[in-house]
């Protein structure tokens, strides 16, 4: 196939490549599925022991189809991926059993030589962290242009204007100039662009997408994945999406695969999967998920329980342990069973569950006085807050350039209250949360906690308002501190504060672990033998030992699995009842800020844009950010997503270096009039409590 | 709390197994293992060393004037008739002493130094930083010449403690590099901005924060500076800077006349050179082994 490579790659629908001409199809006249892949167990050897990451997974993929992997974090949804691929670490995993077919043909067995044929040219990958995973120190061009003349044998002028012609697919604009650039010169989503383009050098017949768009903003995804669907369906390339969030599955998956603890449970078309969830961790899942179009007048529902240890997994169905449902027949592992055409569920119950859980299921009902107590004195008072970083300059290097990561922000905060803080990555809201806590030091304005401005405070004043103010942060895995036991962890606050005497430090520290969901035994653990949520709420119990009144929740729940998620937040607004705490909620999940504030404020390049009670805003929001926020943002229901209206905002978040003049949204504003231009708009309020800064709203 | 329940297999507290520690070390880092055993020798040689000479080791005997190995010396015997081995045996005493307290004390200096520059940063970091700089410029055994030269001869319990703050000083900047660049990666971790956010002391941030998880670098650190601190200590009594005659020390045995003996008596300088070696090579291997199993990216 070497000699007209060229040919090949320009015209997909010709006839078989090569890899296929040994190949017979099994239907007379029909091509095999894209991939096929049976029975497909892969395990881990580790010092441990041997980890069953995936077991008996079978899935198909046909030509022009997107087909979802959905599954949280280790259930093996990944590794099948680089099974497919062959790039699984050589050294401890083995593919124990099974097929893996592309187009009809073996790909296990198929000797490194003869896979390197295959990858990049028939099957490409794009991977997660689009600034990983291109080379630093080469050129954009030369990566492009690299499997074109390394599978297609491309001439350096071919390569070139083929390499223009994919930058120009993928929507990047000037590709004549971006050839030349390195990637640090991009944001994330040109860069997922150029990995796609990457992908799609050579045509391939399948693309796997492991998480493309979890690193990039909710705006920047829907960009990326409007691509990626209007490609598969122009160019008939079968794409795998690999991810755990249902939004996107809904809106863009034909076909769901849902992976737990190693195992293929559920596969069916979206509709039906969404529409009729047969296995109960499906149901869980799709009943955990806060949704945009549900107020927070509704409790999660939750999964309990943790995933199992795949070292050591419970016998049977690997779910039984949290299924409500379980029964004796749960100790076998439980067959496929198909409930409609192409719809299938692995549990002994299958087609039961429906009628079994109306007949259980009380109407969770959070507890009516969940409204926000709106009057009586701001608890926290953010008053005209800027935060400016200097980049650059310092001695002998001129003057420095000025971040405006904050700028001139006014909010406040009732108590009992939780105020949401949306907006993308680097719109300020994290610096927000540290300018509320004093980490960084507001460079104008006031921030008036209790009555008291926070500014001029000096150290040992501030460690008095600490006692009264603290913080849960987005990561569990790094916010504790490794070398402590949860124990020390959550007793040093109250120690070093001297809230209790030291006797008593351990009998509450045993309280506090209770109160968030854990056990006293947990105090002699150390961070990394508990799971992820386990963690985070070791980090929610520290920033109770204090006692305080107000939390700041930099993305608390941001880094957890969905069933995980629903359970955590939960506990927040459980917390918030029992204790009265208020809290200031940055996140950039809408979901998860619509399920859990009462009111939420939008923040765009360092300015608040709209600010409104969390029903109101979503409901009618008037900033045509918010607007694109909301339209960008899936909800996992294929039905709603199929009918709703996509207008989705073009171009990406400008530097905050270097700002635009006026309103800072209106490069990218499709109500942008010359009157933007000119002057920063005023905050109205359109009606009482909800507030504005646009002139068009 | 309805909605946090737990499932009971959550509730018994199985406890994640823990591997025991050396047999890991010794299954993951053989070599390592190995270095380990010929240190805990050294230790043993330097500890039990009044029982294990057959000889006292300043005790001459012009009778057996540069004798060759034999059944009685089993190392020879030097020029003026001293036990080759009974003074290589002592002079473990010397090497170990000088080496661990003066790796110790310029790496927990350097440590200490080196935390606080990365965690104030700013112009604190500058200056201190700066001071390493010059500090760094100097090749190590001139400056540990200088602090010998300037301060002479203290003994402290037959010590020499000027000659061990001499061979602590020059690791002091390299330690303080090391720990800064730790320091830096571990100061933008969560759990510090928890530990401010909660009020604590810069002290406390410090110490109970962020030396824990400097911890490993450290005892690497440790490890390869005591091999260089005995290889220091032998250059520098070479060059008759550092321990005196009598007092058995390796570098010692190599100096002076033995230089004269070496075709006559090559065992004078062999064995010497070799415990050297051998004591260097071991602390190298052990230390290699240790930074390669702390790594956590080299475990699982």
């Amino acid at each position: 196939m070497q000699d007209n490579v060229a040919e090949v790659a320009d015209e997909r629908a010709g006839a078989l490549p090569s890899v296929n001409a040994k190949v017979v199809s099994p239907e007379s006249g029909l091509s095999p599925p894209v991939l096929a892949i049976d029975n497909l167990h892969v395990h881990f050897v580790t010092e441990n022991g041997t980890v069953r990451a995936v077991e008996g997974l079978s899935y198909t993929v046909k030509q022009g189809e997107i087909v979802a992997i959905v599954g949280e974090s280790g259930s093996g949804k990944s590794v099948s991926a680089l099974a497919v691929m062959q790039l699984l670490p050589p050294n401890s995993a083995r593919i124990i059993d099974g097929s893996i077919r592309f187009e009809g043909r073996e790909l296990l067995g198929l000797d490194e030589e003869e896979m390197r044929q295959i990858r990049g040219r028939h099957i490409s990958m794009i991977f997660q962290e689009p600034m990983t995973s291109l080379n630093p120190v080469l050129t954009i061009g030369l990566q492009i242009m690299e499997p074109l003349t390394m599978h297609l044998e491309m001439s350096e002028a071919a390569a070139r204007a083929r390499a223009i012609e994919l930058l120009t697919l993928v929507g990047i604009t000037d590709p004549e100039s971006r050839l030349a650039q390195f990637p640090h010169q991009l944001s994330g989503g040109m860069r997922q662009r150029v990995m796609i383009a990457i992908g799609l050098a050579c045509n391939p017949k399948l693309l796997i997408a492991d998480e493309p768009t979890t690193a990039l903003d909710v705006t920047i995804q829907a960009q990326i994945l409007e691509l990626m669907k209007d490609l598969s369906r122009r160019l008939g390339v079968a794409v795998v999406i690999i991810t755990h969030n249902l939004g996107i599955v809904a809106r863009y998956a034909d076909r769901v695969n849902v992976m737990y603890a190693a195992r293929l449970i559920e596969t069916g078309p979206a509709e039906a999967v969404f529409a009729r969830p047969e296995h109960p961790y499906a149901r869980g899942l799709l009943a955990a998920v806060p949704r945009l179009d549900r107020g927070r007048s509704v409790q999660l529902a939750t999964i309990e329980g943790a995933p199992p240890n795949l070292l050591d997994p419970p016998e049977g169905c690997r779910f039984r342990p949290r299924c409500r449902y379980a029964i004796d027949a749960c100790e076998r592992v439980p067959p496929a069973v198909e409930t409609e055409a192409g719809h299938f569920a692995a549990c002994h119950r299958a087609g039961e569950i429906d009628t079994l859980e109306r007949a259980t299921i009380k109407g969770v009902d959070a507890a009516a006085s969940s409204d926000a107590r709106a009057d009586g004195e701001a608890i926290l008072d953010i008053r005209h807050t800027s935060k400016f970083f200097p980049i650059g300059g310092g001695f002998l290097r001129g003057p420095a350039k000025l971040v405006k990561a904050v700028n001139d922000v006014s909010l406040q905060i009732m108590p009992g209250e939780t105020l949401g803080l949306v907006g993308e990555s680097g719109c300020g809201k994290s610096t927000l949360g540290r300018l509320v806590l004093r980490l960084d030091d507001p460079t104008g304005g006031e921030i008036v906690f209790e009555g008291k401005d926070l500014a001029p405070l000096s150290r040992s004043q501030m460690t008095d308002v600490r006692k009264r103010m603290q913080v849960i942060f987005q990561d569990p895995y790094s916010s504790l501190n490794p070398r402590m036991t949860v124990g020390q962890i959550i007793g040093e606050p109250m120690h070093v504060h001297e809230i209790r005497p030291k006797a008593e430090i351990p009998g509450r520290v045993a309280e506090l672990l209770q109160l968030v969901g854990l056990f006293p035994y947990m105090a002699l653990r150390y961070p990394h033998e508990l799971s992820g949520g386990q963690r985070q709420r070791v980090g929610i119990a520290r920033a109770l030992a204090v006692e305080p009144r107000v939390i700041v929740c930099d993305e608390a729940v941001s880094a957890l699995d969905v069933s995980i998620q629903g359970q955590v937040i939960n506990l927040l607004e459980h917390l918030q009842h029992q204790l009265g705490l208020t809290y200031l909620f940055i996140a950039h999940d809408l979901a998860v800020v619509r399920h859990i504030s009462h009111r939420v404020a939008v923040m765009y390049l360092g300015r608040i844009v709209e600010l409104a009670s969390s029903d109101d805003l979503f409901a009618d929001p008037r900033h045509p950010y918010t607007q694109a926020l909301l339209a960008a943002a899936p909800v996992p229901d294929p039905v709603i997503e199929r009918t709703r209206p996509r207008t989705i905002i073009t171009g990406e978040l400008p530097s905050p270096l270097n700002p635009p003049s006026g309103c800072v949204f209106h490069p990218r504003c499709p109500k942008a009039t010359e009157d933007c231009k000119k002057a920063v708009p005023e905050t109205r309020e359109l009606k009482t409590g909800h507030t504005v800064a646009c002139i068009h709203a | 709390m309805a909605d946090v329940t737990f499932t009971p297999s959550a509730v018994t507290p199985a406890r994640p197994r823990r591997p025991n520690p050396v047999l890991h070390f010794i299954r993951k880092q053989p070599l390592g293992f190995v270095g380990f055993l010929v240190i805990l020798l050294y230790f043993g040689m330097a500890i039990g060393a009044f029982w294990i000479s057959p000889f006292h080791p300043e005790e001459i005997d012009f009778a057996a004037m540069l004798t060759g190995p034999n059944h009685e010396h089993i190392m020879g015997t030097d020029q003026y008739g001293r036990d080759v081995f009974s003074r290589l045996v002592y002079g473990a005493r010397t090497a170990m002493a000088v080496g661990i307290i003066s790796a110790l004390l310029g790496c927990t200096a350097g440590a200490l130094i080196g935390a606080t520059s990365g965690y104030f940063g700013g112009r604190i970091d500058n200056l201190i930083q700066r001071i390493v700089d010059i500090m760094l410029a100097f090749p190590i055994i001139i400056l540990a010449m200088v602090v010998v030269a300037v301060l002479g001869k203290r003994l402290v319990f037959g010590v020499d403690v000027n000659l061990i703050i001499a061979i602590a000083l020059p690791m002091v900047p390299k330690m303080a590099r090391i720990a800064r660049a730790s320091t830096l990666s571990i100061a933008q971790m969560p759990y510090i901005d928890a530990a401010r956010a909660a009020g604590y002391s810069h002290a406390r941030i410090v110490l109970r924060h962020i030396v824990p998880n400097i911890a490993a670098p450290y005892l690497v650190m440790v490890t390869a500076f005591i091999a260089q601190a005995i290889l220091l200590e032998a250059s520098l009594s070479f060059l008759g800077l550092g321990v005196t005659e009598p007092t058995p020390a390796w570098g010692l045995m190599l100096s002076g006349a033995s230089a004269d003996f070496y075709k006559a008596a090559p065992w004078m300088i062999l064995f010497p050179g070799l415990a050297i070696t051998l004591a260097v090579f071991a602390f190298n291997l052990f230390g290699d082994s240790l930074r390669d199993w702390l790594d956590p990216k080299m475990k699982g």
